[in-house]
């Protein structure tokens, strides 16, 4: 078994305002020196693959078909074990 | 003339659009349960209807669009079937490809609940046939994630085909930044799909079929289904 983390992120130009809020926030809380903020998406899955070259190909599918909405976003492979 | 309502988990608005269905047919419709892989033989028109399929986990509409019965929705589509998504059935049918772009936040962060002008774009099509070219209608609208995006390449073609369906304007059809609730792209409400058989808008005219409960400036949308409807078959 596996560890992997997914990042899902908003691509650049897609305005987030969520991220424009935590941003407002900041710097309502005095803390200095953040520019800017961009929100995104953690995903921890456990895969039953051992093959790595296989599991990356389930994880891809798992991004484009789900996890990820492309029009938008844009998303990250990494095993963490 | 068959008619249908897809049921998720979590949608809410089902039953109101049964009933503006009903009173445009005077027939009730069929609801269909997403886990069915199949829509009832000879369905004409799939009504995707609003609510928070799935609570809006991962994304609004992003579970209920990889449902079973989306892909027989695809198919009923593919051949040139009538597809209606309101609200959160927007954002399942852009979810699910069969419309572009994607509903993002809207731009003040604020779920909006209130009445809102449109300016019906064309009336050309089986959706909007009961209603004048630029009309201007006042339905609701209900949502927390309204704003229409697309890339530009993809909003020059829903322009340059003429497949934006109503825009958030004023009550004199004036379209302008000051009557968009959302920061929708070209304040845009409501798009078809390239044959205009699908079509997606985040408001309720639904809401809108009953003198007693605020108007009924959306009973266009359904008599237009129907009569549409009616003809072909």
């Amino acid at each position: 078994m596996m560890m992997a983390r997914i990042h899902v992120t908003l691509k650049n130009g897609v305005l987030d305002p969520q991220g424009k809020a935590i941003e407002g926030a900041l710097k309502s809380l005095s803390i200095d020196g953040i520019d800017s903020v961009r929100q995104g998406k953690v995903f921890d899955l456990e895969v039953s693959h051992a093959d790595q070259g296989k599991a990356k190909e389930i994880l891809k599918q798992a991004c484009e078909r789900l996890l990820a909405n492309t029009v938008i976003e844009n998303y990250s492979i990494e095993f963490v074990s | 003339m068959k008619v249908v309502v897809l049921r998720f988990p979590g949608i809410n608005r089902e039953n109101d659009s049964a009933r503006a269905l009903a009173q445009a047919s005077g027939r009730d419709p069929e609801f269909v349960w997403h886990g069915e892989y199949d829509l009832p033989g000879g369905t004409d028109i799939v009504v995707v209807p609003g609510g928070f399929s799935y609570g809006d986990y991962l994304r609004c509409g992003a579970i209920a669009a990889r449902a079973n019965i989306m892909d027989a929705v695809r198919r009923h589509a593919e051949r040139g079937g009538f597809v209606f998504g309101i609200c959160n059935g927007f954002q399942i049918l852009c979810e699910s490809g069969l419309l572009p772009g994607v509903l993002m936040r809207n731009r003040d962060l604020k779920f909006i609940c209130k009445m809102q002008n449109l300016r019906v774009e064309r009336n050309d099509t089986q959706f909007a046939r009961r209603y004048r070219n630029n009309q201007v209608i006042e339905v609701c609208v209900a949502h927390g994630e309204g704003n229409y995006l697309t890339d530009a390449d993809t909003l020059a073609e829903l322009e340059g085909e003429g497949r934006v369906a109503f825009r958030y304007c004023d009550a004199n059809g004036a379209v302008s930044d000051a009557t968009n609730p959302n920061g929708s792209l070209h304040n845009i409400a409501g798009i078809y799909s390239a044959r205009f058989n699908v079509l997606g808008m985040m408001p309720h005219p639904e809401n809108l079929i009953d003198p007693l409960v605020g108007g009924t400036d959306g009973r266009g949308l359904f008599e237009s289904l129907i009569q549409q409807s009616s003809a072909a078959a």
